[in-house]
């Protein structure tokens, strides 16, 4: 708190220096001192990175102030102008960004768009928004409505925005070089037909969204045709289909987020060279959910994720080599569903704790992936060697993870004597169990991460 | 009356070997657990499949070898001014209570010495429930299995095959039924089934706890009701206590007429 | 004292008693005399109620005995094979007995012959009771077993046997490490302890030492005197002369005969009982049933 006064201060100090007392002088003084701290470094912010020598306006939204409306502030504002909107309520909705404006919150106004239209469109490029509450975009079947929508722009931020009840909540059409920042989305809805994803990007690339809050939405985050983003420490819940949804997007990393209790978890598809790590994927249910789904994903790294009650960790179909290391599966139905079509993986040093099956795969045929110096806790061999590694090797396919594959309603029966009296039989002498899926050296104790 | 025959039967059995080995028998199983797997949820997890094995088994040849061996006694007491309905819940409170006790203490006290989390309290006492309700359960089938036959042998080895019957024979089946009738709807005969075992129904009790997530995986809505609500705890309790009362009964009714 | 009507009793095809009818008069020693299966201890298990007859009435001093317990109140009963929780010590065996017979009706140890005669007997107030029942448990517990007389001043227990046998060095130890013979004497002690009206002894002597069985032969005398009435069951012969007035004999759940000891002597000229029988089965004689007991 100190740390960030003395940092409101200094920048106080900086912006004054430049353009003077003017701005300062403007400043109504109604408002709350720490508002006026808080948007004039805002302020700050977009004026460093302009010219100065522009002419520079601040135009005031509120009652009794300038303009009354939003819409009027933002047709008579010009390139460079900055809009501040003071407390209350706005019944506006379809307004149009079509210039290089900063717009404030000042005491989080709240945009109301009464289920009529979309929020804000923007068309130019580096336009600012921060501080804004946007409600109550209404479902559309046939046009994408959102609360805060870039269309073909290049540079731009939203930044602590709260955007609640709508259909899309931040829409990023060809627009590159964007920010999206500590933003909070809400949405209501509980059928995934009446519902939008909250951040949705489209052909946009190089986009950072980071700090988000993400709940309630269809797809909580939703990436298509986006190259060389930085997706990290979002926090994506609830969402009805995926917490992260994720297409065509190649040299993308996202890492540090937590995707919790999302109908069917994260996917990861037809997408090349993707760093995955930090994550928590948590608590996604459901009978086609999972932590994270890799489906057609090449070259690719998961690494140091937590998974963790899942009803699969990761599921993988036809992802050739992708490398899963040091990850923690915990508590979870299934920690790896890997398929026939998957290939050249290499799964090392990840830990397997008390799932109800750690490995399990559509085929018996020889598994062209690879298992090395993981940590099993089902493991009971033993090391004489005294080398770390367990001198017999491990196979994480059960006989009745197999029975369960075909028939599904057997999973009825886990943990039951028959079942753990099958598993050991297969176990002592495997016959049905895909040979070459093995560990061959399986870790006697856990990865430290 | 009940209570003074209670109290006398209590003061044998907590003297008798067997009882404070079986305490001693949960209590190291559940302190190694503490000491080698960490957190009170995964001792709990373990400790289930052993609870699972040992308890029917345990609960039912001790029941029957205990009432076998009372039969003098009952006489004796059914020679005094005694009712036969107070006899019997004297005799029945009197195994069932110190096996739940020695059971649940067995468990529960390297919980208290750990200072386990919870959750870990919470998975650890859904289990020492479901354990208990077992011992009870299979206690009365003991007491109807030995009030129902008189040559102990014979009582005995159907004990024990009833035990084996619904610890391992009955799953077979089930299974067996799932491959055979693979292409029909049997999502609701299967759940039905399983009710009707009552290992098979702690087990699914307990699974709701410790390994919902795999369960959820379960396709078809019958069963997403079922695991998904509270729906699911319910039946399976309520089916846990007719398990129990139906032999109780059984027992109660055969004890009241029959010739000692 | 005890009267049977008709008794029948069946094991699935197995006629364990049929139509057995008999009256055993108060203050007489009873013998029930049979082979093994004859129905004797099907018989003795009616009468306590332990066995449920298929048709038929037993009625002990006037009262139906039909699955009500409270008539038990005049019933002491000695098994042939006492077993009693294996931990519990001789003192808590005897404390125990003597308080599930004071919580069952709330009169119990302390009603007087007189007051037990009916089902009226639920008049004794409690709080007398349970004073006196405490003096007991202490006695007991200290193991000085006060003096008989002293006990019949109080007209309570009876614990001239638990003195006679002395079994004050016993009282500490765990039922399951008595010893055969003294697994019997408790036995004997319990079955005596409350001054029952009616005594049912089932092979009272077997596995005592020959002190300890004229003690308490002694003692079953000594109750009958006192008008005890007295059902005993015996493999010894010359017990049974000694002791019986009459003998039942059961031969495949029917009474073969019924007749008193002395008249059986007398008309057989034999000298012991053993012989009399055996030369009364010799002469398959036909004795109508109760017609032995009034010479």
């Amino acid at each position: 708190m100190k740390w960030c006064v003395i940092k409101i201060f200094q920048r106080l100090f900086a912006i004054t220096a430049v353009i003077g007392i003017v701005a300062v002088g403007m400043c109504p003084a109604t408002t709350e001192a720490s508002q006026r701290l808080a948007s004039i470094a805002g302020i700050g912010d977009v004026m460093a990175s302009q010219s100065v020598s522009e002419s520079v306006r601040i135009l005031e939204v509120g009652d009794q102030k300038e303009y009354t409306r939003i819409a009027d502030a933002l047709s008579a504002a010009s390139d460079g102008d900055t809009i501040r909107i003071h407390t209350g309520t706005y019944r506006e909705h379809g307004l149009t960004v079509d210039r290089r404006v900063a717009i404030f919150g000042v005491g989080r106004p709240v945009i109301d768009v009464e289920e009529k239209g979309e929020g804000i469109r923007i068309t130019a490029g580096n336009v600012h928004i921060e501080g804004l509450e946007i409600r109550n975009v209404p479902t559309s079947h046939s046009r994408d409505l959102a609360a805060i929508r870039f269309e073909r722009v290049s540079g731009g931020k939203v930044i602590g925005n709260i955007l609640d009840n709508t259909f899309f909540g931040i829409y990023l059409a060809r627009s590159h070089d964007m920010e999206i920042r500590d933003n909070e989305l809400r949405a209501y809805q509980t059928r995934e037909s009446v519902s939008a994803n909250g951040i949705h990007l489209w052909n946009s690339d190089r986009a950072v969204i980071k700090g988000n809050v993400v709940i309630g939405h269809r797809d909580g985050i939703y990436l298509e045709y986006v190259q060389e983003s930085s997706i990290h420490n979002n926090h994506v819940e609830k969402n009805i289909r995926y917490g992260l949804h994720f297409m065509f997007s190649d040299d993308c990393i996202y890492h540090d987020n937590r995707f919790e209790n999302n109908g069917a978890g994260v996917a990861v598809m037809y997408s090349r060279r993707v760093i995955m790590k930090h994550n928590e994927f948590v608590n996604n249910w459901g009978a086609a959910s999972y932590g994270l789904l890799l489906k057609e994903i090449t070259d690719s790294e998961i690494f140091e994720n937590e998974f963790s009650g899942n009803t699969i960790g990761i599921r993988s179909e036809g992802s050739d080599r992708v490398k899963k290391y040091r990850n923690r599966f915990h508590r979870n139905g299934w920690a790896i569903r890997i398929m026939a079509s998957s290939m050249d993986n290499l799964i090392t040093e990840n830990n397997f704790i008390d799932n109800a099956f750690d490995v399990s795969t559509n085929s018996r045929q020889q598994s062209r992936n690879r298992f090395e110096a993981n940590y099993w806790d089902k493991y009971s061999g033993y090391d004489l060697k005294g080398d770390g590694f367990g001198d017999v090797p491990y196979r994480p396919v059960r006989l009745f993870s197999l029975i369960v594959e075909r028939n599904p309603m057997a999973l009825m029966l886990l943990r039951s004597m028959f079942v753990q009296i099958l598993d050991l039989t297969e176990r002592v002498m495997p016959t049905i169990t895909p040979e070459t899926l093995v560990d061959e050296k399986p870790l006697m104790r856990e990865v430290r991460l | 009356m009940i209570g003074k025959i209670l109290k006398y039967q209590l003061r044998d059995v907590i003297r008798s070997r067997w009882v404070i080995a079986y305490v001693l028998f949960f209590l190291v199983l559940t302190d190694i657990l503490f000491r080698f797997g960490g957190d009170g949820l995964r001792v709990a997890s373990s400790m289930m499949n052993i609870v699972l094995i040992v308890i029917p088994l345990a609960s039912i040849v001790l029941g029957a070898f205990y009432l076998y061996n009372a039969r003098e006694y009952i006489e004796l007491l059914l020679c005094h001014p005694v009712k036969r309905h107070q006899l019997f819940w004297g005799m029945f409170l009197g195994l069932a209570l110190p096996l739940v006790a020695a059971f649940s203490g067995g468990v529960l006290l390297p919980y208290l010495y750990n200072a386990a989390s919870a959750e870990a309290w919470r998975a650890a006492l859904m289990l020492v429930f479901t354990g208990s309700m077992l011992t009870v359960i299979f206690v009365a089938i003991a007491y109807y299995i030995a009030l129902r036959f008189d040559d102990r042998i014979k009582g005995l080895g159907l004990a024990l095959i009833i035990c084996l019957f619904f610890t391992i024979i009955y799953d077979g089946i089930i299974l067996f039924v799932i491959y055979i009738f693979s292409s029909y709807p049997l999502e609701k005969p299967v759940l039905v089934l399983s009710l009707l075992n009552p290992i098979d129904l702690g087990r699914i009790l307990l699974l709701l706890q410790f390994d919902i997530s795999a369960l959820m995986g379960l396709t078809g809505a019958v069963f997403r009701e079922f695991f998904g609500t509270a729906l699911g705890m319910a039946i399976s309790l309520a089916s846990l206590l007719l398990w129990l009362a139906v032999p109780v009964i059984a027992g109660f009714r055969r004890f009241l007429v029959k010739d000692f | 004292m005890i009267q049977i009507r008709d008794l029948n009793k069946k094991y699935g095809t197995l006629q364990a008693l049929s139509s057995v009818d008999m009256e055993i008069e108060p203050g007489r020693i009873t013998a029930v005399l049979g082979p093994n299966g004859a129905g004797k201890t099907t018989l003795i298990k009616s009468i306590l109620g332990l066995v449920k007859p298929d048709s038929g009435t037993i009625t002990v001093d006037g009262i139906r005995v039909n699955g009500e317990s409270r008539y038990r109140e005049m019933i002491g009963y000695m098994p042939q094979l006492a077993r009693y929780p294996e931990n519990l010590t001789v003192t808590e065996i005897v404390e125990m007995i003597r308080d599930i017979r004071k919580s069952a009706t709330g009169t119990g140890s302390s009603s007087s012959r007189d007051e037990m005669t009916g089902p009226a007997d639920e008049s004794g107030t409690k709080s007398g009771l349970s004073q006196a029942a405490g003096s007991d448990d202490m006695s007991v517990r200290n193991g000085k077993a006060p003096s008989t007389q002293k006990r019949d001043a109080h007209g309570e227990t009876d614990l001239e046997l638990w003195q006679r046998f002395g079994l004050d060095s016993e009282k500490d130890k765990p039922f399951r490490t008595l010893s055969g013979g003294n697994r019997q004497k408790v036995s004997a002690v319990l079955a005596f302890l409350f001054r029952p009206k009616v005594l049912f002894l089932d092979e009272p002597t077997s596995g005592l030492d020959p002190v300890s069985s004229s003690i308490l032969k002694d003692k079953i005398l000594a109750e009958r005197d006192r008008g005890t009435t007295i059902i005993l069951t015996s493999h010894i012969m010359s017990e049974v002369q000694e002791l019986a007035y009459q003998v039942v004999y059961l031969l495949e759940g029917k009474i073969y005969f019924e007749h008193s000891v002395g008249g059986l002597l007398d008309e057989t000229g034999q000298p012991t009982l053993e012989r009399a029988i055996a030369v009364t089965l010799d002469r398959r004689l036909e004795v109508p049933a109760g017609a032995g007991g009034a010479s």
